[in-house]
């Protein structure tokens, strides 16, 4: 027998001529990377120790020897707490499953939580709401760690001393009066964005008690320049729709609609399901994006356009003038005539949208873009934008409270101390109110240097009502008891202004129960409790007319601004800043730098150059006598002289998880720069600064590890996925597993719905007890995330392409972990599965070194250390809290496969279904990438699809026949711009 | 020169070698013993912080193990009941006896009974009371014959060899769905014939691999 050698570790370049790499440390085959790919524990991961001493081993090992002694002779005692009177539908032990519905500055995604013995423990998608139907992102799947915060505000705060809620009505009671405020024109609220009925009701009252009172919605991140936008083009106040299923061609402008500018998550949804192809002769929609920061909407498109965000306007204005709207343009913009004919070619099926950082103007434009494209009631309707009565702007608070005129200022859910423009010296003014009263969840910048400062109740533990922008109401019910004596924002203002109800569970039914006949109150109140959402509702939607005049007249030409720009963007993992103390958010890799626990400035590699900066130095950048620091990250595919930094970061009065993490840039955001500014000064501070990237950890050799080709390429060649690379006739040495009956589980990934959003790996940490490990453990490559979003790029350095590719344990036939592991920890069951048995490892690490995948995580430290009891209440009880010194790996959810599989057998011993059992992953993932099933049925999802052209496994020359497979990516590219 | 060392000095390090090492082997055969889950486990009776009496209440009143142990055939704990439970007859019976008096409390407060948990699984095993309900296997056959015992008992070691000697072979231990709860079940034939029966009829296959139990 001649052996085969299948070993190469130069890079092949695929059948289509691609080369797909990491990094560009791989591109350069530097010796760093080259030590990622060849370690499976980078140097120095081994060290066992990390903080502790040996001195403190010894201590702790004389400690335990003793301990060890004393417990062997007799288990300690433990006790049983029953209930003293029994809760309807609650049996000890099985999770009860409620719809609640939240919140993110203003897009709502209804949710179904489940919860473990009156604790939430997973957050999952409510398949019946519009803007989940089904899935949630990774801020919905993180929030419930955030409930369990050790550091949220506990107590009422008054100059930042302990006080109660009972003095704080005491003083309410007091100062809330006519004969104090009059008619309240000293009185302004300031509030985060909560589309809500019943709390906009309590916040009526207030203003109807206090008419001079304003109203400002404060969001850092906000959707008002298309709101503003709407005002230009149909003078009226909208929120616009999109619909992208119906969507056959999609063109966006700065708009990240698949990542942070639609926080929801129906915009994946139906944006995968327009890519959704199975065999070669389906069509694809195709999506064109123009965009200054290569965000994750870029890597999905099969045209991206490298523009600055400043320029942005010339580029829709040149669309515009090629759909022959606006007079012959002069741009540089070769691209425009052969996108406005494929547009032109998709009428009433198209759809262009621009980003909320973009100006008013270019909003008006897209919508006259849009109108004339016949995509009106198709892909782009609106909806009415109500304005609260007496609403002001930010501004208009800004100057009241720098002129004095402010005596009492409430601040509700939002934290403008920390993110306000910079123009507006908020936080130098905020002092000036003689009163100042905060509502949130922790005592951040704002709560620190207010009067008062009241713990707010987290989403998961409030009553109200939401609404998402279509006008569906969902009803937020509680999972938990407020832990800190927390109260929502409708139960403050019900306690400020003497509302009728002043409960939160009251204000929300009464302002229901009212609306519906007597007789029908209660059963539709159960309904809409049961099924997360109240029928009937949803706003009309509106198709109104462009004013083309009105938009043509506020077109300003824009000459090209020169210098450098500065694009501010919604972190992924942090948003505005509120989610600093979230360690599953924080440690999630961005998805397309793959930074942990930081953001940076991103410059694309030809910008570095000019400014003769690497990642890791930190520049110093200005702009209007405003300055802030931030360390330098090369990303490729970034608009040269155009620099992205993400806001959020950077908090100073924070929990202990985001004290100081990254660096904060809002000092630099102005009003008139929320989205962009033009002609920074940007130069090197002369430090360094480290950030750790995950991009190269357990990378594999260059082999063709993604495939993916364009639709036409495909159609010339239906199996080019899995002709990549050679594969010898392989012949195992192992005997064969038979599967003549039962199930055998598999799992098939598509990445070409995959938009490497993150919510997966999120899901996965909330589902399966995955700890936090820090900035420092990361960067030893010690991240212990069961699944990964691998990103690589291909193309040019500058330009480049990128896909996604979600890695988790492939669970091999022949798993080559299993025939090295000494203690027969890792075995395989019989329907597959590669089993891991945390008792049984001893940590030899033999496993982990033999995986050719480099899915397997070693417990090097005991993360549960030190953990306060609130934190222990996240964890899932049906998996177990691994211990130091244990390797784990994804299991393919097995809990959940055990507990369908019980359940099955109560109910008859029935088989299971198909799609019964979902995995955690495959649960949240808003693109239905990701399928997992019974491969032995051939009538299943997933073994259906393993038999399509596109279906390959990754390192299918090793043998070890793993049991996820990937659908290839496929482009779609105008054949006109290729 | 005298010697440091008497010429005996060789005579107590062989004798003291000689006893380290059989002090050494007693110690680890001992350990061995002490940490064999037969002689760890079984016998285990606390006391309970409420004297309440299986032989009272299931063996001389019969009462059904599903009255208290409610959840036992929809979830993985046979969970201990609320003192709800006790006061739907201890309103009526006994209502003023010293012993009950926490249970009376108990209601009264809303305070919970804290029972001291008997037979008790490591955390790494998932245990699932409803599946074996479901399956046949009698409470006798892990629990003994709780209808006999004043104070609870554990009478098998519940340890991995155990369980795995009946996910191995179940038949002897299965038993018809409706004699589930039956302690005292004496069938007119052989028990293990019926088993294999039920076994064969309803498919039963207990999982002998480790995500059966661990996860």
């Amino acid at each position: 027998m001649s052996l085969v050698q299948i070993s190469d570790s130069t890079p092949k370049p695929l059948e289509t001529g691609r080369r797909y790499w990491r990094s560009l440390e791989e591109l350069a085959g530097t010796p760093q990377f080259r030590r990622w790919v060849e370690r499976e524990f980078p140097r120095g991961a081994s060290e066992l120790l990390s903080s502790s001493s040996r001195r403190t081993l010894l201590k702790l090992m004389a400690a335990s020897f003793g301990l060890a002694g004393l417990v062997a002779c007799r288990r300690p005692q433990e006790k049983i707490l029953p209930l003293s009177k029994g809760v309807e539908h609650y049996i000890p032990g099985k999770p009860l499953y409620y719809a609640t519905a939240m919140n993110l500055a203003g897009s709502v995604t209804g949710l179904v939580v489940e919860a473990h013995d009156g604790r939430p423990t997973k957050i999952e998608g409510n398949p019946r709401h519009p803007e989940s139907l089904g899935a949630c992102s990774a801020f919905a799947q993180a929030s419930v760690l955030s409930l369990y915060d050790p550091d949220r505000s506990r107590v009422v705060l008054r100059q930042g001393r302990p006080s109660s809620w009972e003095e704080f009505a005491r003083f309410a009671a007091d100062h809330f009066r006519a004969e104090v405020l009059g008619r309240g024109s000293g009185l302004w609220l300031v509030a985060g964005s909560q589309p809500s009925p019943s709390y906009e009701a309590v916040r009526n009252h207030l203003l109807g008690r206090f008419p001079e009172a304003r109203w400002v919605e404060f969001e850092p991140i906000s959707r008002e320049a298309m709101r503003r936008g709407a005002e230009l083009a149909f003078d009226r106040r909208l929120e616009t729709l999109y619909d992208f299923g119906k969507a056959r061609l999609i063109v966006a402008f700065d708009a990240d609609f698949l990542g942070v500018d639609s926080p929801g998550v129906r915009a994946i949804r139906e944006f995968s399901r327009g890519r959704a192809v199975v065999s070669e002769t389906d069509s694809m929609s195709r999506l064109y994006v123009a965009e200054s920061r290569f965000s994750i909407t870029g890597a999905m498109a099969d045209h991206r356009f490298r523009i600055r965000s400043s320029e942005m306007a010339n580029a829709v204005e040149a669309l515009a003038s090629a759909l022959g709207l606006m007079p012959a343009h002069s741009g540089n913009f070769p691209w425009a005539a052969a996108v406005a004919r494929d547009l032109a070619a998709h009428r009433g099926a198209s759809l262009v949208l621009a980003g909320p950082g973009q100006p008013p103007e270019v909003h008006a434009l897209v919508h006259l873009i849009n109108e004339a494209l016949g995509n009106f009631g198709h892909t782009v309707s609106f909806v009415a934008a109500e304005r609260a009565p007496g609403e002001a702007s930010f501004e208009e608070l800004a100057a009241a409270l720098a002129s004095g005129r402010v005596q009492t200022l409430v601040v509700l859910d939002s934290n403008p101390v920390f993110a306000a423009p910079a123009d507006f010296d908020f936080a130098a003014n905020f002092s000036r109110a003689a009163t100042t009263i905060h509502l949130g969840l922790e005592a951040d910048e704002t709560g620190s240097a207010a009067t008062w400062h009241l713990p707010q109740a987290h989403y998961l533990e409030s009553w109200g009502d939401l609404r998402t922008l279509d006008g569906t109401v969902s009803i937020q019910q509680p999972l938990i008891y407020p832990l800190y004596d927390g109260r929502t924002p409708a139960e403050l203002l019900a306690l400020l202004s003497g509302y009728k109800d002043q409960r939160a569970y009251d204000i929300v039914r009464n302002y229901w129960t009212a609306r519906w006949p007597a007789q029908e109150a209660e059963r539709r109140w159960r309904r809409a409790l049961h099924d997360g959402l109240i029928e009937g509702t949803g706003a009309a939607r509106l198709v109104p007319a462009v004013d083309r005049r009105r938009v043509l007249a506020a077109w300003r030409p824009r000459p090209a601004a020169g210098g450098i720009e500065l694009v501010f963007y919604a972190s992924p993992s942090v948003w505005d800043g509120r989610f600093a103390n979230n360690g599953w958010l924080q440690e999630a890799p961005e998805p397309m730098t793959k930074l942990t626990w930081d953001n940076a400035a991103l410059i694309s590699p030809a910008t570095a150059k000019k400014l003769g900066v690497t990642s890791g130095d930190v520049v110093l950048i200005e702009h209007e006598g405003r300055s802030a620091e931030a360390p330098v990250w090369i990303l490729p595919g970034q608009t040269d002289d155009s620099i992205a930094v993400a806001l959020g970061y950077g908090r100073t009065v924070c929990g202990r998880v985001g004290r100081r993490v990254g660096h904060n840039v809002y000092p630099l955001r102005t009003s008139r720069t929320a989205g962009f500014a033009v002609g920074v000064n940007v130069r090197p501070a002369g430090r360094r600064y480290r950030l750790v990237s995950a991009q190269d950890h357990h990378a594999m050799e260059g082999r063709p590890l993604v495939r993916e080709a364009t639709l036409r390429y495909w159609r010339e060649h239906p199996d080019f996925a899995q002709h990549a690379v050679h594969v010898p006739e392989l012949k195992s040495l192992y005997p064969e597993h038979q599967y003549t009956e039962g199930y055998q589980w598999g799992m098939a990934i598509d990445l070409n719905r995959c938009v490497g959003c993150n919510a997966c790996i999120l899901a996965c940490q909330a589902e399966n007890n995955i700890p936090i490990v820090g900035k420092r453990e990361v960067a030893r490559g010690r991240e212990m995330h069961w699944l990964r979003v691998d990103r690589y790029f291909t193309g040019d350095e500058e330009a480049p392409e990128a896909v996604f590719q979600p890695v988790a344990c492939m669970h091999c036939e022949k798993a080559p972990c299993e025939n090295v592991c000494p203690v027969v920890a890792t075995v395989h069951s019989p329907e597959g599965l590669n089993e891991m048995a945390y008792n049984r490892c001893v940590g030899t690490r033999y496993c982990s070194n033999n995986c050719p995948y480099k899915v397997r995580r070693f417990n090097f430290l005991d993360w549960h250390k030190g953990l306060e009891e609130s934190q222990k209440l996240v964890f899932n009880p049906d998996v177990t809290v691994r211990m130091r010194g244990v390797m784990e790996k994804c299991t393919f959810c097995v809990q959940r496969i055990e507990e369908k599989r019980i359940q099955a057998k109560a109910e008859g011993r029935r088989p299971l279904r198909d799609g019964e059992i979902l995995t955690a992953c495959q649960q949240t993932c808003p693109a239905e990438a990701i399928v997992f099933g019974n491969i032995n049925d051939p009538a299943s999802r997933v073994a259906l699809i393993k038999k399509q052209n596109r279906n390959y496994v990754m390192l299918e020359e090793l043998n070890v026949r793993p049991r996820t497979s990937y659908l290839a990516r496929i482009r779609n590219p105008n054949p006109e711009l290729v | 020169m005298a010697s440091i060392f008497s010429k005996s000095t060789d005579t107590y390090i062989r004798i003291g070698v000689l006893a380290a090492a059989l002090g050494a082997g007693a110690a680890i055969a001992l350990g061995f013993y002490l940490a064999n889950p037969q002689v760890r486990e079984t016998g285990y009776a606390p006391l309970q912080p409420v004297e309440y009496s299986h032989k009272l209440h299931a063996g001389d009143l019969g009462m059904d193990c599903r009255y208290c142990h409610s959840s036992v055939e929809q979830a993985a704990y046979a969970a201990i009941p609320a003192t709800e439970v006790c006061m739907n007859c201890h309103v009526r019976v006994k209502g003023d006896s010293p012993l009950l008096q926490l249970v009376r409390e108990s209601y009264a407060t809303g305070q919970p009974i804290p029972w001291v948990k008997v037979h008790s699984l490591p955390d790494y095993v998932y245990f699932n009371h409803q599946a074996h309900v479901a399956a046949g296997v009698g409470c006798v056959s892990c629990h003994g014959r709780v209808d006999q015992m004043i104070v609870v008992k554990q009478v098998e070691p519940l340890s991995m060899a155990w369980c795995l000697d009946c996910h191995r072979n179940p038949a002897p231990k299965i038993r018809p769905a409706d004699q589930v709860t039956n302690m005292a079940w004496q069938p007119d034939r052989d028990p293990v014939e019926i088993g294999r029966q039920i076994v064969e009829s309803k498919g039963i296959a207990p999982p002998v691999n480790c995500s059966g139990c661990h996860r």
